[in-house]
């Protein structure tokens, strides 16, 4: 056996491998049904608290559009904007026919037994889209919450930015407080047609035995742009997902991050796949991920098919404590004159660092929560001030837990 | 204010400084001269307490306190800054913050201070990365400014910075120390320097930094000893003229 696979079967689940099982049967498909409440202040203030961890605010100040999905009902959706939609998905098919040819053409529900759960019983999810020519001002946020224990939340979300529109989407997914264990199946399928943006900035602030399983799929066409953000900082079970992006039209571009902290007891297997299939398209894949204590395998796949595509992968680790941080960062070049190039590290703080800091009167401690901090800082686009600052206060509050 | 007693320090398993005796008054800069690996930077690392400097004899003092086994940020909270060679780059720590981190008044004016060291752009860009040498020097005076610091060791302030940027790291390094001078405001300067200057280590290899600021002795580290004591200037010529091949008799 490969030393990382011994080490991972070590940790606390019986998987022998790299890839964690998860039982469909332990949980519930019978969902809880809530009523639509039409202002967000009728929420109770536990749900609200939870929300607004992951980017959620009640108050929809700078926030063009709102779709909030309580287990499996849609309790609240809105586009304040015009040429912007946001509703339940169900809603969306009844409204346009033509959005059949849309639902399943990116993630095939054979792929694995998620995405056949999500096709057979599914419950709900988001239709987002922007109408030709429009950009949205500020973000619309959509929350994913599940509040009943041991239930399958099912969901299939479709986000469609027409040409030269923008659409920037702030995506929460959480579970309510007394809810230690449940299941998150997403599908989710991105259209970016051409001269159009989309900036997707996810955070999930799951019960600590919930399990997840994203499936994902984006299109971007000519001079279309993707940038994605991902940011998991808390305590999961299992959480593993490998999105792909085609950038099929000429000057694509994608971009994703993800910022990754595993206790003990979590694992996260979580990459991105970007596959340049056109003239002048670019990629780039940036991790930083910690753990201080759990499982993280890091991936990163970018697939270069044309002449003078540009990608670049990093992805940098640090184990705080003993646990596993498995980077697989991987180039597939397959035409003469692709610019391809990954650079990944795992290691711990050096030394160095912390004294210098320290020789400025920063204590041990403050000198390395600092480095830490700095660390995860990566610079994400798109991220408005007010979520920054929460991402920041989470980053500090996930600190406690690491030293 | 710094008083080093009989230091022997090992590196590694090999003794790098054999048995330093140095004192520096209050209000005065020392240079140390020396050629590379007499062991200057070790000196200087050992005074702030860096891992990896095994004290195996002798003991640091400052003002008073004996401070040879002490953690490094107590000696920085006490009043010794130092500014480093080839400091380690923090990655997504913007150098504003590094500053406002070291800020030991928490009215100081990041601001000001990064225009007074020509740094305004560097202020949102990562501590160090991909900095130039002389960029690396001014950003460490920069900290070092905003931690106001008493006793201020300086590893070779000079390497690395170019001619323009020459004057200004000097008059910083001035201005640092409370030497500058500044036109007369009613008290005479001397009053002014005796008040607020502060006590510093520069450490220099070329020499070039002492056209602009004022050292008040010279020393010479040689083979992890110090064996010369004389004004700085006179001390530069020497090796200029001789390089250290004097020091081996002086040694022996």
């Amino acid at each position: 056996m490969h030393k990382l696979d011994k080490k991972a079967a070590n940790t606390e689940t019986e998987a022998p491998t790299l890839d964690q099982d998860v039982d469909l049967n332990r949980y519930t498909d019978r969902l809880e049904e809530h009523s639509y409440i039409d202002d967000l202040a009728e929420l109770n203030t536990s749900d609200a608290e939870q929300m607004s961890r992951v980017g959620i605010d009640t108050v929809e100040k700078e926030r063009i559009g709102t779709f909030i999905q309580k287990d499996s009902s849609v309790l609240h959706c809105k586009a304040k904007q015009d040429g912007v939609e946001v509703m339940g998905i169900s809603r969306a098919v009844k409204k346009h026919d033509w959005l059949e040819k849309y639902l399943w053409k990116g993630v095939d529900p054979d792929t694995d037994k998620y995405t056949r759960q999500a096709k057979l019983k599914p419950t709900e999810g988001y239709f987002i889209r922007a109408l030709p020519g429009v950009k949205t001002e500020y973000p619309i946020q959509a929350c994913l919450y599940i509040a009943k224990k041991d239930s399958s939340q099912n969901v299939h979300n479709i986000v469609i930015a027409e040409e030269g529109s923008e659409l920037h989407i702030i995506t929460g997914c959480a579970t309510a407080p007394h809810v230690v264990s449940g299941l998150h199946i997403g599908v989710s399928e991105f259209y970016i047609k051409k001269g159009a943006k989309v900036t997707f900035t996810m955070i999930h602030n799951w019960g600590e035995e919930v399990a997840v399983r994203p499936r994902t799929v984006a299109y971007v066409e000519e001079e279309g742009v993707l940038v994605s953000n991902y940011i998991s900082l808390k305590h999961v079970r299992t959480l593993q997902m490998y999105p792909t992006t085609y950038l099929n039209g000429k000057g694509a571009v994608a971009r994703f991050s993800s910022v990754l902290v595993a206790p003990t007891g979590s694992h996260l297997d979580i990459g991105s796949r970007i596959v340049l299939n056109a003239p002048e398209t670019r990629a780039e894949i940036i991790s930083r991920a910690i753990t201080t204590g759990g499982v993280i395998i890091a991936r990163g796949n970018l697939v270069g098919k044309y002449p003078g595509i540009k990608a670049h992968l990093e992805c940098k680790g640090l184990i705080l404590s003993d646990g596993l941080m498995h980077a697989v960062p991987e180039l597939e070049g397959h035409v003469a004159g692709v610019e391809m190039s990954h650079e990944a590290a795992v290691g711990k703080i050096a030394r160095e660092e912390i004294e210098y800091l320290m020789a400025r009167g920063l204590d041990e401690e403050t000198a390395i929560s600092t480095i830490v901090r700095g660390f995860l800082n990566v610079d994400i686009e798109g991220l408005p001030p007010s979520l920054k600052k929460e991402l920041d206060a989470a980053i500090a509050e996930s600190e406690k837990d690491m030293f | 204010m710094l008083q080093i007693e009989n230091l022997r320090v090992e590196v590694g398993e090999k003794e790098i400084l054999k048995d330093v005796n140095l004192e520096i008054p209050p209000g005065e800069t020392y240079v140390l001269f020396g050629p590379n690996g007499s062991g200057k930077t070790s000196l200087m690392m050992t005074i702030m307490g860096f891992s990896g400097y095994n004290v195996t004899g002798g003991r640091i003092i400052f003002k008073g306190q004996d401070i040879t086994h002490m953690p490094i940020h107590e000696r920085a909270t006490l009043g010794i800054g130092v500014s480093f060679q080839r400091p380690p780059t923090i990655h997504g720590l913007k150098t504003r913050s590094m500053v406002e981190l070291c800020r030991k008044n928490t009215g100081t004016d990041v601001d000001q201070l990064a225009a007074s060291l020509n740094l305004s752009e560097f202020l949102d860009r990562d501590v160090n990365e991909n900095f130039s040498g002389g960029e690396i020097k001014r950003c460490e005076l920069l900290q070092l400014m905003a931690q106001e610091p008493e006793m201020v060791l300086l590893d070779e302030p000079e390497s690395g910075v170019d001619l323009v940027n020459m004057r200004l790291v000097g008059e910083s390094i001035n201005r640092l120390l409370g030497r500058r001078l500044e036109p007369p405001k009613g008290e005479c300067h001397r009053n002014l320097i005796e008040k607020k200057a502060k006590s510093a280590l520069v450490i220099t290899h070329t020499g070039y930094i002492l056209d602009y600021i004022t050292a008040d002795k010279g020393q010479v580290l040689y083979d992890g000893v110090i064996c010369c004591r004389r004004n700085a200037r006179e001390i530069l010529k020497w090796i200029e003229e001789f390089g250290y091949k004097e020091c081996v008799q002086c040694t022996n």
